[in-house]
């Protein structure tokens, strides 16, 4: 077993933890927190697979804004203990089944699929995750969208300020 | 590394993803729920692009194949960081409207 195998089983297991953590915590602030641990984790990944603007701008952007973001929403509004009575237990276990069931069927379609099967991953050669190659398509090809999307963070600055304002 | 590792794994992320929409009542989990979903994706999505450049890089020595997926992740978190600031404003505002950000308060739209 290679350092790869390792680092992605062992990154793998922490993800899919911290994952279940953030449904099972009962204080919303301790979700936040496993969430971040989860972003991190995929982060690893990220690296793993010498993407590595995109492991940084995942810490920058996920881990570093959108999730003091939420802490600071769940100071504001001061969110009381779960208080929920224990006839939500029938909801949570068809809540389980049903995403469980979903689950089952999509790793039965991956199993039967052929077109995937044998298919191996470039793991640290490939230079398209460094920043050189990603900027030049960036504003190469895919200028448009980009200017379009500095216009989607615009009308969101504006809506989330109206909407904060009421 | 097999891609089906990768692929189990973001359906094991992503399903956890539905799990907690289905069944937490705290808007704001449920909210992060989605996020995680988002995560699961974009690392498929990552996945696949160093998939396809690996057969591409093959051929050609210069091919810069499945660069466009990860265009699209970077695009994919500029759109979640502005759905976030706008779906924060609007549970802070219901809050205020209501006292609470328990989702079986807020099932209807009127008052």
């Amino acid at each position: 077993m290679s350092i790869i195998q390792i680092l992605f089983f062992a990154l793998s297991a922490f993800a899919i933890l911290s994952a279940i953590m953030v449904l099972v915590s009962k204080n919303p602030i301790h979700s936040v927190l496993w969430l971040i641990l989860v972003f991190f984790a995929i982060s690893g990944h990220y690296i793993l697979l010498n993407a590595q603007f995109l492991a940084i701008v995942n810490i920058i952007v996920y881990a570093g804004a959108i999730m003091v973001l939420f802490l600071f929403v769940i100071m504001l509004i001061n969110v009381k203990k779960d208080s929920e009575p224990q006839k939500q237990f029938l909801v949570k276990l068809l809540g389980v089944v049903a995403g469980g069931s979903f689950l089952t069927l999509l790793v039965a379609l991956v199993k039967q699929t052929a077109q995937i099967q044998g298919r191996t991953l470039l793991m640290k050669d490939g230079v398209i995750g460094l920043i050189h190659p990603l900027g030049k398509a960036l504003f190469n090809d895919y200028v448009v969208p980009f200017e379009i999307s500095s216009v989607l963070f615009l009308s969101a600055m504006v809506g989330a300020v109206i909407i904060g304002k009421k | 590394m097999p891609i089906q590792y990768y692929i189990y794994l973001c359906l094991a992320l992503f399903s956890i993803g539905v799990i907690g929409v289905l069944t937490r009542r705290n808007a704001i989990v449920v909210f992060m729920c989605i996020e995680l979903m988002l995560n699961a994706v974009n690392l498929l999505l990552v996945a696949f692009s160093k998939m396809f450049h690996g057969y591409a890089l093959a051929q050609n020595a210069t091919s810069t194949t499945g660069i466009d997926a990860q265009i699209f992740v970077f695009f994919i978190m500029v759109v979640a960081a502005a759905e976030v600031s706008v779906g924060l404003a609007i549970i802070v505002m219901m809050y205020r409207n209501t006292h609470s950000v328990d989702i079986n308060f807020l099932n209807r739209l009127k008052n």
